[in-house]
């Protein structure tokens, strides 16, 4: 069984909302990322999606472009990313991780290729953002693998659109509270409580909902309606600057710990 | 390779590529609709708008109007005959673009966007611009159709095109610096992208050349197809006949599409664009993303683009700001692939020369980005005998780049 499915399974079972943190890989510090996403489990993450940093990172807002911009300026690349999930394999086997990137790093890899090594390496999903439904094709070899299909749904997704989503979504469907990039400042939970129920009464799979999450506050309110609430950009930001490896991880865990509490512990 | 183009080629020789794009935006492998699942939405409505529009007689009579009176089409094709004596070769046509309202082809297509944000009653209009070629076309059709204008340039370009910068702010436009990336073109489309996604409601994005997701890549170019319906009528008209070759600058790539569409099932006719080699292909300071990239998906399209070894797009360099871009329309890499078309590189240096050769031979002062165009055919003109015809698209027009080319060439302005 993925790790994506049985996460959830226990976590839901047990009538809690998953919470979900991102980082992007290489940021703030190369030699950190292992350490930082185990601090992020020891502060209560369920699952962690790691960003694959890209040069154009479209659908992202300024926060993460930088995070992946100081991370490329390291050269951080596909083969350092799937080192580091090895590395981080090696302590935890049990907490999922999701790839979270653009086509063409993937693409120029290969994407056969970038399929078995990540399987390989313990990735147990990947959100390609710039990857919709219809090119879905596309990304056949990362199934074919073993990996879960990550798939967006927004507030202005089709009716028609989201049925193909509810088929097509593996792993969890990530419903981007808002039609927006990736940190920007609206977000009202009453607006959108009513669509994410809506779509869990549908879904084959759980819906986490993310975009415009800061806080303990805001992702309790998000939980109330939500199987998993994922936070990023204001993470991303918070470890912006760390100047160590021990402050990176000191950083994500003050950042995520009082969001667990909210969230009710296990 | 080129027997593989040509094998490729022969396969395709039946093909109506008039065809183009399928519905799904595909030009064979190019094209497609690679965006966040935020942007399907306004690209959908679009698509149907911009789907009824294309065959409303009311639409297109507008549209047609608006070129004629507006813009000032028809263009001439002016023979310039003093440089193809200076050359020594065939004959050198161009079209000239520079004569429209704004100085370039740009502003064919953002009066047609207008028409069709006006259409679907959107009233704040943004758009990206390298050069401010685009910028300043789409502030001129905003002020003219009363709409709001929110441009998005690079804070490099902005340095080097300060005059165009201040055309748009006078024409009532707000330009917005964007200091990510490279600062450049591509960070300018990314920070477009995500105005739009934020505010799309009230807003329409006018995209400023054939790249981006479906259906710009087709609407842009269907905005500009003007340029070669007209070339190859007034070619019929005056010569007789069409013209041998076909050259053009390719950054985005919509001025050469422009001139090559209605050219394309004329099999004889050989197409061949201009991309910006820079300071040599050899150098990796270039922007030729079709001589010299490989196939990728950037900016929404499956295209021919510039990245490294990691997939990261990279840095491009052309003097000419309008050229320096890592992507290309996809149409376009589906021409190369095709062998319909071919793509070679032309440098700073050599472009730089033409656009010398012209001010002095014909007094007109090209821009930097159509100068690629003119110093090809200068190229194709010298092994070609006198009867041979070449028209080349002179896309705009050179005031913009004094500064620039004063800089380069050491002289205090």
């Amino acid at each position: 069984m993925n790790r994506i499915d049985r996460r959830f399974d226990e976590v839901l079972s047990r009538g809690r909302t998953a919470l979900v943190p991102f980082v992007t890989a290489g940021d703030p510090l190369p030699q950190a990322t292992v350490a930082v996403m185990h601090a992020l489990v020891e502060a209560g993450a369920d699952l962690i999606e790691l960003g694959v940093p890209f040069s154009d990172p479209m659908a992202d807002g300024p926060v993460i472009q930088h995070a992946d911009e100081r991370a490329l300026r390291r050269h951080v690349g596909i083969a350092d990313i799937l080192g580091w999930v090895r590395e981080f394999r090696e302590r935890d086997t049990d907490t999922p991780i999701v790839l979270m990137g653009y086509l063409n790093p993937i693409e120029t890899h290969g994407i056969e290729c970038f399929a078995c090594e990540a399987v390989a390496a313990g990735v147990d999903g990947a959100l390609v953002v710039d990857c919709p439904i219809e090119e879905g094709a596309t990304l056949q070899p990362l199934r074919d693998a073993g990996l879960r299909r990550i798939l967006l749904v927004a507030p202005t997704t089709s009716d028609a659109r989201l049925a193909h989503a509810i088929e097509a979504g593996e792993g969890y469907l990530y419903y981007v509270s808002f039609a927006g990039i990736t940190g920007a400042a609206r977000l009202s939970a009453v607006d959108i409580a009513q669509r994410v129920s809506g779509l869990r009464a549908r879904a084959r799979v759980p819906v986490a909902v993310g975009f415009g999450i800061k806080d303990a506050e805001g992702a309790k309110a998000v939980a109330a309606f939500s199987d998993a609430v994922v936070i990023g950009s204001a993470l991303v930001e918070a470890l912006a600057g760390a100047a160590t490896h021990d402050d990176a991880c000191r950083r994500a865990r003050e950042f995520l710990a009082p969001i667990r509490a909210a969230l009710g512990e296990d | 390779m080129a027997s593989d183009a040509e094998d490729f080629g022969s396969q395709m020789k039946d093909i109506d590529y008039h065809a183009f794009p399928d519905q799904h935006g595909r030009f064979g492998a190019y094209g497609g609709t690679f965006v966040a699942e935020t942007l399907i939405a306004p690209l959908e409505e679009l698509t149907e708008a911009y789907t009824r529009l294309r065959d409303d007689p009311d639409f297109q009579r507008e549209f047609d109007d608006d070129l004629k009176h507006y813009v000032g089409r028809p263009s001439p094709i002016y023979h310039a005959r003093r440089l193809s004596e200076r050359i020594g070769g065939a004959q050198i046509l161009l079209k000239r673009e520079d004569l429209n309202h704004t100085g370039a082809h740009k502003i064919n297509n953002t009066v047609g966007q207008a028409l069709v944000a006006r259409a679907m009653g959107k009233r704040r209009i943004i758009a990206e611009t390298g050069a401010g070629q685009h910028g300043v076309a789409t502030a001129t059709v905003c002020a003219r159709f009363g709409m709001q204008c929110v441009v998005y340039m690079g804070a490099v370009d902005i340095e080097r095109q300060k005059i165009n910068v201040h055309r748009m702010k006078l024409l009532g436009a707000e330009v917005v610096p964007v200091t990510s990336g490279s600062r450049t073109l591509k960070d300018a489309l990314n920070e477009a992208l995500r105005d739009w996604v934020t505010n799309v409601a009230g807003t329409f994005y006018i995209i400023g050349t054939v790249a981006g997701p479906h259906p710009y890549p087709m609407m842009v170019r269907d905005f500009n197809a003007v340029v070669g319906r007209e070339a190859r009528a007034q070619m019929l008209e005056r010569y007789g006949r069409l013209p041998d070759v076909l050259t053009a600058c390719v950054g985005g790539g919509s001025n050469a599409i422009g001139l090559f569409h209605a050219f394309l099932n004329d099999r004889e006719v050989r197409i061949v664009g201009a991309e910006a080699a820079g300071e040599g292909l050899a150098s990796g300071r270039h922007a030729a993303s079709l001589a010299a990239g490989r196939p990728g998906v950037l900016h929404g399209n499956r295209t021919y683009v510039l990245c490294d070894d990691d997939g990261q797009i990279v840095e491009t360099h052309s003097l000419s700001a309008g050229l320096d871009y890592p992507g290309v329309g996809p149409e376009h890499a589906f021409l190369k692939d095709s062998g319909r078309a071919e793509y070679v590189g032309v440098s700073d240096d050599e472009a730089l020369a033409a656009f010398h050769l012209l001010c002095e031979t014909e007094g007109i002062l090209p821009a930097l980005e159509s100068s690629h165009a003119v110093a090809q055919a200068i190229k194709l003109a010298r092994g070609m005998p006198e009867d041979g015809l070449i028209l080349c698209n002179l896309s705009g027009r050179g005031d913009k780049d004094v500064h620039t080319i004063a800089q380069r060439e050491g002289l205090p302005l």
